[in-house]
């Protein structure tokens, strides 16, 4: 782990990068369900489900202004705050988002090793302003899904309408997912995306597979960077 | 089953996802040191029980996690209105659409309510059988 820095921001927040300097093992947040073999590096996606962690990226809370912050993103990210509330705008290449979770929150997701260097970046354009950012990375994972019965594998496990008229493209709402809390996100027309907890990440995974089982769904993680 | 609409989330959702969170609008006393114990005693422990009109903090906790306020009516669940925090309600016991005889008291802190009489005083008299 990286020394804390406390000279950026004035000296009064500490920040620290949470990538270590030299290569470790990294456990994403399905690596429980990985030991129990529920999930697989790879999987072989004969389904109509295919579900896909995308671990370690870098997840970032902003809270404050609204418009402070639609400045402070736009400029350093090139992407700007969702005007309307469940908002969730996405930019070109659809790896990093940034997404309204409540009046006064939103979530940025960017790359995984990104979101120090951008953390840092808002901090410096911020300045004085009254704002707090949060790295968030460890506590949550993104988890992908996609196929024909993507919709129909939500349909039985969240209260949410899911239909397009409900949940279109550039939507994301945070629901009840079985018995726990999920961030659903409707990034593009091809699938959906669940921002799941890590202490609630086996039990999610876990329903998955029993709502999936009629799908033949599998659940592929990445087991490095 | 309550489907509430969530005014920071601008829709409507399942009660599920929603938590009730106890009596809107209580106002701590400015200066505690300074408040009869009764006065006290009242913002502390004494809530409405209104047959009615009631106006209730609910808690958006699985989806923004923000409080925002109900305006219920407790004899038929009816949500009549929802809003923000800080907004008042535009629905009241007052309001010339549902007054009636709501049967409340208040109590002399001027808090709350402490007992709903019965809409008709007939329903507590013993009948001879």
């Amino acid at each position: 782990m990286s020394e804390a820095h406390f000279e950026a921001n004035g000296g009064n927040v500490a920040v620290f990068d949470t990538h270590p300097s030299e290569v470790i093992a990294a456990e994403s947040p399905l690596h429980w369900s990985r030991e129990r073999g529920l999930v697989d590096d790879v999987a072989g996606h004969d389904g109509d489900v295919k579900v896909v962690e995308r671990p370690f990226l870098g997840h970032l809370i902003l809270r404050g202004g609204a418009i402070t912050l639609d400045e402070a993103v736009r400029a350093e990210l090139g992407i700007s705050l969702p005007g309307k509330p469940l908002g969730l705008n996405v930019d070109a290449d659809g790896s990093r988002s940034v997404q309204w979770l409540s009046p006064d929150e939103w979530l940025v997701i960017v790359p995984g090793g990104e979101e120090f260097e951008l953390e840092n970046r808002l901090r410096e354009h911020l300045g004085d302003a009254h704002f707090a950012i949060v790295n968030v990375s460890g506590g949550q994972t993104l988890v992908e899904l996609s196929g024909d019965k993507a919709r129909e594998l939500l349909m039985k496990s969240v209260t949410y309408d899911v239909h397009s008229h409900g949940l279109p493209v550039g939507k994301a709402v945070g629901t009840v997912f079985a018995k726990t809390s999920v961030v659903l996100r409707r990034p593009n027309e091809t699938g959906f995306e669940l921002v799941i907890r890590r202490s609630f990440a086996d039990y999610c995974v876990r329903w998955l597979l029993d709502a999936g089982r009629e799908y033949g769904l599998r659940v592929e993680s990445p087991s490095s960077r | 089953m309550f489907y509430i609409f969530c005014p920071y989330c601008d829709e409507r959702r399942e009660e599920e996802e929603f938590h009730p969170s106890g009596q809107a609008h209580l106002v701590r006393p400015t200066d505690p040191e300074s408040v009869s114990d009764e006065a006290w005693g009242d913002y502390l422990f004494f809530r409405d029980n209104p047959r009615g009109i009631h106006h209730e903090m609910w808690v958006h906790r699985l989806g923004c996690r923000k409080f925002f306020n109900i305006t219920r009516d407790t004899t038929t669940y009816e949500i009549l209105e929802t809003y923000p925090m800080g907004e008042q309600p535009t629905i009241t016991a007052e309001t010339a659409r549902v007054r009636r005889e709501q049967g409340v008291q208040t109590a002399d802190g001027g808090w709350q309510t402490v007992g709903a009489q019965p809409e008709n005083s007939t329903l507590n008299e013993e009948t001879s059988s």
